[in-house]
């Protein structure tokens, strides 16, 4: 029998897996996606928010733990568990070196990311080389690893310890396991069901794109939540931006952002603004409007911008639609031509043009409308025109396993002998709700790495008590 | 240009083989069309690939190429044909791409450039009608080496006396006068360099590059001659049939280079010594150009047969493998000069002299004959864009990509 099985091939399964290796355990993992598209939400991530005191490698400045804590906070708004906050946060600080015995390269922020210089570590070529240099790493080590290997039910016994996983017609026995596969985030029919029924008779999830994998379809958590596990966090919340509406279902990742609405407007289905497309900064601002767009008529919504704006923004992965005029615009979107020319109208006439400035909160915004637009306001006068139609995009969910510091799945506030999670799985523990860049990367490592290590001694302690009833 | 999503549709069909890239018509184009017009199959494909990455950047670590398209909007065929030039097909982009085939971008970043290297190579040729002698390089190479043998071949037989003769000592020029080979060599070397260098700038024109500072010339050329893309941006090297990294491609090229360049460095000393200095071959084995020559060859000899090795093991999505012929093609041509230059040195006093100088005399007419219509090529193109973006980095960015 092996010690550890790891359910899931993403970051946080990986971490588990080299730690329960290297703490001595036999390991095999089990990734649900064939080879080629292994590594879960993953493959699409970019970087790792890092606590540090003093300027690390590619890290400049400080981002003291403290801050840290603060911007959580603040994200989430309070709907956090500061206990297991700071602990991913102290982690933070110190699993890089662990990262590069590993094969992860680290680089200096990417162009476009300079306000992330300080507090977030990239990884050279991004989540998918992360993700190979673990796997090249867990197979030296002689980690077992299976693809297309769907697991989707466990054995558990009345307390909820762990005896086998079933995939398919496979039954496979360990010692112990660590759950790292995902939210439910494209699980269509879960997703529908947790936005559920709007006033206007719609059903919003069945609009939402998957930036991600579409093997994150939740069905352990399911099975955890039917056991009587624990659980945290609300079904409707997650790390949800707005996409260009043209992406592919699922797996558009990072290209699919539109990073433009705080240079120009940003109207729903009626032609109308809903919100200051000039709160903030776009970084702080981005992670937002995923939800924004999801409370609009038809789930979508069109970022409006005029040719001053073209070259200050990254390029987005589909041209936009153009036009010379603005009525053309809106004929070509599909939009009220008399509505549109009124929303954007009343919106030029009500700028107060000052100093532009898109890398401070300038002084251009607008009086006299609602919602107001509170900087980097400009009419929007100098053809041609571009709109991108946006939906939400869901990265991961929220609602998962309840746990405390040993990552031990939970039964009536009883924690497993030998069942541990991390991960998307778990994130709802640190994230309530809202999102700050490269936190969903550190809460995996931090307790991938905790639930490998606790397995192996979990695996431990299972073989000594087995080899003491043996004796006996 | 093209709507992404038909592009993307397009890309989806090539991928899924239901159009061949090969089997895409060939057709050639005047020096005139060349720096206008609208991009064919391949540019269209590297400027879809490259619209995707310039929203995504994970790869900007890797190399020259993902800087230098952050500061395009749009890929227009002169940037495409820069930019391809730029890649050293390193592969390290593949690997990382969360966009990669099986994705319904199929974003292949090295194959897609790969593709377009060779039609650079085929529409800069000069003269023009030479170009299409990349498109089957098997065989260019495999005629000119062939042509070289026969023609020495003949030559040993009608002024030497045949194929096997009393051992000369090593007396080359007994068999071949030295200013026939003089001459010979010099004027195709010449043409080569002529056909290489007005192709090359007409590429420079084409990617219409600003003025160069001494410092980016002393950078393009540490960049070159240190292969310094090739090391992964990371220092661990690029990838060859896996995700894996190695610097092996690195060190086996560098043999290559450096081999090739002590052997022509031999070879010019040798001149030199013939011409100024009246010191004439056979050279004793400790003189200048035997020991430059050896070590040359040894190089030249150890580091095209790591290249092949790598070469046949190489993932065939990093490249084009329709372009293997001249590659390997290539390969085998420097093999060929090393190790019959080598059999020539260590059998220069035996009766096989002469048929072993005249079958090394062949290969390397083969080789100089080939350098502006094949692989060769590579190199003076890859310097020039590696020149271009070291002028072109020190250039201020006509963008503002604010997203800080």
């Amino acid at each position: 029998m092996i010690d550890v099985l790891v359910i899931g091939g993403g970051n946080a399964a990986l971490c588990a897996a080299l730690m329960a290796r290297e703490a001595g355990a036999s390991v095999m993992l089990l990734e649900a996606a064939p080879r080629e598209w292994r590594g879960g939400n993953s493959q699409h991530t970019r970087n790792l928010r890092c606590m540090h005191d003093e300027p690390q490698d590619v890290l400049v400045e400080t981002y003291p733990e403290e801050e840290f804590w603060q911007d959580l906070l603040k994200v989430t708004g309070g709907i956090t568990d500061e206990h297991l906050a700071r602990l991913v946060i102290r982690h933070s600080s110190s699993c890089r070196d662990w990262m590069r015995k590993h094969g992860v390269n680290f680089q200096p922020p990417l162009s476009g990311t300079l306000h992330l210089s300080r507090t977030n570590a990239f990884f050279m070529g991004g989540g998918k080389a992360l993700i190979n240099a673990y796997y090249r790493s867990a197979e030296q080590l002689g980690v077992q690893i299976r693809y297309n290997a769907a697991v989707d039910s466990l054995e558990l016994d009345d307390s909820g310890k762990f005896i086998a996983a079933h995939a398919g017609d496979q039954r496979i026995e360990a010692r112990s396991c660590v759950l790292a596969c995902g939210g439910f985030e494209s699980n269509r029919e879960w997703v529908r069901e947790a936005w559920g029924q709007n006033e206007r008779g719609e059903w919003p999830g069945e609009n939402f794109l998957v930036r991600g994998t579409r093997f994150n379809t939740g069905v352990l958590l399911k099975f955890l939540m039917d056991r009587g596990a624990d659980v945290i966090g609300d079904p409707s919340q997650g790390h949800c931006v707005a996409i260009d509406a043209r992406s592919p279902l699922y797996d558009g990742g990072i290209c699919t952002r539109i990073d433009c609405v705080s240079l120009g407007i940003v109207v729903n289905r009626e032609a109308k603004r809903f919100y200051d497309e000039g709160e903030d900064f776009w970084p702080k601002r981005y992670a937002i409007w995923g939800r924004l767009t999801a409370l609009q008529p038809g789930q979508i919504a069109y970022s409006i911008i005029d040719a001053k704006a073209i070259g200050r923004f990254m390029p987005p992965v589909f041209p936009g639609i153009t036009a010379d005029t603005l009525p053309e615009l809106a004929r070509k979107v599909g939009l009220d031509e008399a509505n549109f020319v009124r929303t954007i109208e009343e919106y030029n006439a009500a700028c107060h043009v000052g100093t532009f400035d898109h890398t401070v909160l300038d002084d251009c915004h607008t009086s006299g409308i609602e919602p107001a637009k509170t900087h980097w306001a400009l009419p929007l006068d100098t053809a041609p025109f571009y709109a991108f139609a946006v939906r939400p995009g869901i990265t991961f969910t929220y609602l998962g396993l309840k746990v405390d510091e040993t990552t031990a799945v939970r039964f009536n506030d009883q924690p497993s002998d030998n069942l541990f999670v991390a991960g998307e799985m778990m994130a709802g523990n640190v994230l309530g709700k809202g999102y700050t860049a490269g936190v969903g990367m550190s809460i995996g490592t931090a307790f991938g790495r905790i639930a490998g290590t606790q397995a192996a001694k979990a695996a431990q302690q299972q073989q000594k008590t087995g080899a003491q009833h043996a004796a006996a | 240009m093209q709507p992404l999503d038909d592009l993307i549709h397009d890309a989806a069909m090539l991928a899924a083989g239901k159009t061949s890239a090969t089997s895409q018509p060939i057709h050639f184009k005047t020096r005139a069309e060349l720096l206008k017009g609208e991009p064919n199959d391949n540019e269209a494909e590297v400027a879809r690939v490259m619209q995707i990455c310039n929203s995504c950047r994970y790869c900007e670590g890797f190399c020259a190429v993902f800087p230098a398209m952050n500061r395009r909007l749009e890929f227009n065929k002169a940037d495409v044909h820069y930019l391809a030039n730029l890649c050293h097909n390193c592969g390290a982009c593949l690997h990382a791409c969360q966009y990669a085939p099986p994705h319904e971008f199929a974003v292949n970043v090295p194959q897609a450039m790969a593709k377009v290297r060779l039609d650079t190579y085929v529409d800069f040729a000069w003269p023009s009608s030479l170009g299409k002698l990349y498109r089957r390089n098997g065989l260019t190479l495999s005629l000119a080496v062939a042509t070289g043998l026969a023609l020495f071949l003949v030559l040993l037989v009608s002024l030497g006396g045949g194929l096997f003769q009393e051992p000369r000592v090593g007396s080359f020029y007994a068999i071949f006068p030295h200013n026939m080979l003089a001459l010979m060599f010099g004027v195709v070397f010449l043409l080569a360099m002529v056909a290489l260098g007005v192709g090359v700038s007409d590429f420079w024109r084409n990617v219409s590059p600003g003025s160069a500072s001494s410092a980016a010339v002393a950078e393009a050329a540490h960049d070159a001659l240190r292969l310094r893309y090739l090391d992964g941006g990371h220092g661990k090297g690029c990838n060859n049939e896996d995700d894996a990294f190695t610097l092996s491609r690195q060190r086996f090229h560098h043999l290559t280079f450096y081999g090739f360049m002590l052997c022509f460095a031999a070879t010019c000393v040798a001149t030199l010594d013939h011409y100024f200095l009246g010191y004439r071959a056979p050279y004793p084995f400790f003189s200048l150009p035997v020991i430059l020559g050896t070590l040359g060859g040894i190089g030249l000899l150890i580091g095209p047969v790591g290249l092949l090795w790598l070469n046949l093991r190489r993932d065939p999505k990093n490249g084009d493998v329709a372009q293997q012929p001249m590659d390997r093609g290539f390969i085998a041509l420097l093999l060929l000069t090393s190790l019959t230059g080598l059999l020539l040195l260590g059998l220069r006093d035996s009766s096989a002299m002469g048929l072993l100088l005249a079958v090394h005399l062949g290969v390397v007419m083969g080789l100089f004959l080939t350098m502006p219509y094949g692989k060769f090529a590579h190199g003076i193109f890859r310097t020039a864009a590696l020149l271009k973006y070291s002028i072109e980095k020190r250039q201020p960015s006509k963008l503002q990509l604010k997203a800080d």
